[in-house]
């Protein structure tokens, strides 16, 4: 036996290290390649072994040795190319004869961190177990106290308003022979109808021309064709000048963040608009990653999203993690706010979002103070994002249901809860339960929801999951080509295709709504702050949300 | 389910026929609970039409507490009215001591201020009652208001109507509600009892209040004294008429705008429909989303009957020029109206308002979507 010192493969890896571990099967492959060609990491390459067969072909047995090259797939240790378990090289595999299985015994945090730099990733949090939100229920069921409702039959309502609502005493209005009369010259803060569910902040950029492209026919179709106000917000990096000059940019919410990228286009489309948005979201804060800022990395920089975003091509695009040019919350949040809403007459509502913290009720009460401000978006821990530090997504921020509920009694407690609406933002639909998810956080005091992740699973078929699964978002490697700028990769994805998912999510996510809230005897107006609907299964859960406890 | 049983008249006649009305309903109540609510007193209140009157229930700890603190206010006590209670089977709990409605002249520091302050004065000498009694549950106050009285107790109506002796008793008024049940979602309790009063505004309820706790939060949030206890679901609907007629001075028909709003196509159709978009968005939260119907009297004395927006509950409206009732039922309009003409009966549906005004001289069916 050789020394272990000698061993000259010992600073290597051993598969047992990676998350990801391959099978190959020899009898199934068929050498064709595809697998090596299409994976992103070029994890598994060709390879040769060497086999030693013993054999005899004699009456009676007198082994005989022979020695055979063969050719087959090989799993590289290198960490740099670990595999990520998307699992495209089963999806193209024709004969079954590959596959990546989760180990979960890996020790890759130990290691991925080459040259003193800390594992980037994009993705999600990477915690499997169930979110508050999955485990709360709905327990007030109005049966016989309330002929209950039909959701195929009877008409619901199922809409958020987005924008300052003025309390009763401060409409103008006066009466005339019985009758009330409002002052038209009078300022009322503007307030647009929108379906409750949203799609949230991601950027051209972050994603690829298909995917955003399919997510705004989508949600102009929604709009459009179905009668449903569902808006989506443009992500810090602009939208496309045509569409920014067009009738469709009413269901558009442009964010402007602190790298300002791609608002010179926008401003600059301001004179030819022949829409207003449907409102401006200012963005502060990520749930992903609070306190850091946005990033698009070089990869990802190429002709169009340079163009878009008015920089050079192929270089890091960082945001920095606050609005530099303001320093304090009055002048960051209140002079932005203020400035958003001149530059469309004050026509359009314009709202902070932040990432979930101790902190959001510190911001929530300076909004409720400012009469312009329209709303407040509040991403949890559990949003998602196209690039950030692994330690950033997994260890930083808020889980969305007690910041929203901390929130939304804080508003009731000043009776401003109708004045300020409040957006919950990371982790819907995290297990595929959108709707629940939604009503539970609308029962919690939320007027509307953001989705990010949930949409490019549904509608571009991402692969990601909470076992780190892909994470790709950030290396512009993207199999499914939805967080990519490369365009062998992005043409994979049906722009057509992804409008038609889109549809039918939302659609599906009404009829859910319905069936939750007719149960529950609401049908014209939104449960917001319902919270006698909502029961959980745990305590402390309960208690901290000031909810019942149902076992 | 609750029934519900209003009277509006131009002459006195006895909350007893309120109550039979409820007795011919019985089959859509559980006979759980007696409320009477009555104004435009008359009977022994005839003469004292000025002075407010102190309604409720006490045991004799309770109306020891009551005559300290209201002599400690100042006000003096005019006149003193109390049913002679009999004993009767079928009583559901222990009798109260005292069942009360007593008239009292303001303190003479309020005897010349306005409407208002004597108002205000009123409602928080009822709430500071309502505190003390509420402690050991040995003080029940229902209302502190001129020509305004309340009854309220746990059983079935008629046995309490036989037990108040309501069938001897002098007690008359021009406008009676009376509700036959207690609690429709919560405990049962006296308080959570319909009709529900606060200064001059009153309504009871038939049906499930499924927005319940948004509505409350919302009334709790606006910091008016009065905007508490809801004990009972149905609560919150005597605080919205409050809210919106004597609070935000908005006409009496803006209160079905407010509870069951227009679709915003309909709205457009409204002359005054550019108020309305702004009202719905403004007071969204005191959207009504259950099955309710709601009756009520306002401080003028007009009865009015709303229905929610897909008019799930029951209601006619029946009766001559100087009588009418609004019952649940059609057999409790024909207990109480025998002889009108059926044919002219008013079934209120889910954009009507029938407001009658005082007296039962003029009645007015209120579309919501013409205004």
């Amino acid at each position: 036996m050789e020394s272990a010192t000698r061993l000259d493969v010992n600073h290597e890896l051993t598969l047992q290290d990676f998350p990801y571990i391959v099978q190959w099967r020899e009898d199934r492959c068929t050498r064709c390649g595809k697998c090596t060609a299409v994976c992103p990491q070029q994890a598994i390459e060709p390879s040769v072994f060497a086999q030693r067969l013993v054999y005899s072909q004699s009456d009676t047995p007198i082994p005989g040795v022979v020695r055979k090259v063969t050719h087959g797939i090989r799993q590289v240790t290198d960490i740099e190319r670990y595999c990520v378990g998307c699992g495209i090289c089963s999806l193209v595999c024709p004969n079954m004869a590959i596959a990546p299985f989760y180990n979960d015994k890996n020790k890759f945090l130990f290691h991925k961190n080459k040259d003193g730099s800390p594992y980037k990733r994009g993705g999600r949090r990477n915690d499997p177990t169930p979110s508050t939100l999955d485990k709360l229920k709905f327990t007030r069921i109005s049966m016989l106290t309330d002929p209950a409702l039909d959701a195929g039959r009877h008409e619901f309502h199922i809409r958020a308003l987005l924008g300052r609502n003025l309390p009763p005493e401060q409409l103008p209005l006066r009466e005339e022979n019985g009758r009330l009369v409002s002052d038209e010259n009078a300022f009322v803060p503007p307030v647009r109808e929108i379906f409750p569910i949203r799609i949230g902040s991601m950027s051209i950029g972050a994603l690829s021309p298909s995917m955003w492209e399919g997510l705004a026919m989508g949600i102009t179709y929604l709009n459009e064709v179905e009668g449903m106000p569902v808006v989506m917000c443009s992500g810090e990096g602009g939208m496309p000048p045509r569409l920014l000059k067009s009738r469709f940019l009413k269901y558009f919410i442009p964010q402007i963040a602190s790298g300002y990228f791609g608002w010179d286009e926008i401003i600059h489309s301001l004179p030819h608009m022949v829409e207003d948005p449907c409102a401006i979201e200012i963005k502060y804060g990520q749930g992903a990653k609070p306190g850091d800022g946005g990033l698009l990395m070089a990869y990802k920089v190429l002709k169009l999203i340079a163009g878009i975003r008015g920089v050079p091509m192929h270089v890091d695009l960082a945001s920095p993690p606050t609005h530099q040019t303001k320093y304090s919350i009055e002048e960051a949040v209140a002079k932005m706010i203020q400035s958003m809403s001149m530059a469309w007459g004050f026509r359009v509502p314009v709202y902070p979002k932040i990432s979930g913290s101790k902190t959001s009720q510190a911001v929530l009460n300076n909004l409720a103070r400012n009469p312009y401000a329209a709303a407040l978006c509040i991403d949890g821990e559990d949003g998602g994002t196209g690039a950030a530090y692994n330690v950033s997504m997994d260890k930083m921020g808020h889980p969305i249901a007690s910041n929203i509920r901390d929130c939304y009694l804080d508003l009731v407690k000043q009776g401003k809860q109708n004045e300020l609406p409040l957006i919950a933002a990371g982790g819907m639909g995290k297990t595929g339960n959108l709707a629940a998810n939604a009503a539970a956080m609308i029962m919690l005091g939320a007027s509307a929801v953001d989705i990010g992740k949930y949409i490019l699973q549904a509608a571009g078929g991402c692969v990601g999951n909470e076992y780190n699964r892909c994470n790709l978002c950030n290396t512009g490697k993207c199999p499914r080509g939805i967080t990519t700028q490369n365009p062998k990769l992005y043409r994979r994805l049906d722009p057509d295709k992804v409008a038609e998912r889109v549809v039918e999510v939302f659609k599906s996510a009404n009829v859910e709504l319905k069936k939750i809230f007719a149960p529950m005897g609401r049908s014209t107006q939104l449960p917001i702050g319902m919270s006698d609907g909502l029961s959980a299964p745990d305590k402390a859960i309960a208690d901290r949300l000031q909810i019942t406890y149902a076992c | 389910m609750c029934r519900l049983a209003a009277i509006t008249s131009e002459n006195y006649f006895s909350p007893l026929e309120n109550v039979l009305a409820l007795e011919t309903m019985k089959e859509g109540h559980d006979g759980s609970g007696l409320g009477l609510g009555l104004k435009d007193l008359g009977g022994p209140f005839e003469e004292f039409k000025a002075f407010p009157i102190m309604s409720g229930c006490s045991s004799k700890k309770g109306i020891q507490m009551l005559d300290d603190y209201m002599q400690g206010q100042g006000f003096q006590l005019k006149f003193n009215w109390e049913p002679r209670l009999r004993k009767v089977a079928g009583m559901e709990v222990q009798p109260k001591d005292h069942y009360f409605a007593r008239a009292y002249d303001y303190p003479d520091n309020f005897k010349d201020q306005d409407k208002d302050q004597q108002e205000n004065l009123l409602l928080q000498t009822r709430l500071a009652l309502r505190k003390l009694g509420e402690v050991d549950q040995s003080l029940f106050v229902f209302s502190f208001y001129p020509d305004v009285l309340f009854m309220k107790e746990i059983g079935d109506p008629l046995v309490l109507a036989d037990f108040w002796g309501l069938d001897d008793a002098k007690l008359t008024a021009r406008v009676v509600l009376a509700q036959g049940r207690q609690n429709t979602n919560y405990a049962i309790y006296l308080y959570a009892c319909h009709p529900f009063f606060i200064q001059g505004y009153c309504t009871m309820t038939n049906g499930e209040n499924t927005a319940f706790v948004p509505i409350k939060e919302y009334l709790l949030g606006r910091k008016k004294p009065g905007y508490i206890g809801y004990n009972s679901d149905s609560e919150v609907f005597t605080h919205i008429l409050h809210y919106s007629n004597r609070e935000l001075k908005f006409p009496l028909t803006y209160y079905k705008d407010i509870i069951t709003p227009l679709k915003d196509k309909e709205i457009e159709a409204r002359p005054d429909a550019s108020a309305l978009k702004l009202l719905k968005k403004s007071l969204r939260p005191l959207c009504i989303d259950g099955p309710n119907c709601v009756i009520g009297f306002t401080p003028d004395g007009s009865v009015f009957v709303v229905q929610d927006s897909k008019k799930l509950r029951p209601c006619m409206v029946g009766g001559v020029k100087g009588k009418y009732a609004f019952m649940s039922e059609t057999c409790g309009v024909d207990r109480v109206m025998p002889e009108r003409d059926r044919s002219k009966d008013i079934n209120p549906m889910k954009y009507d308002m029938v407001i009658i005004s005082p007296g039962a001289q003029e009645v007015r069916v209120w579309n919501q979507l013409h205004g």
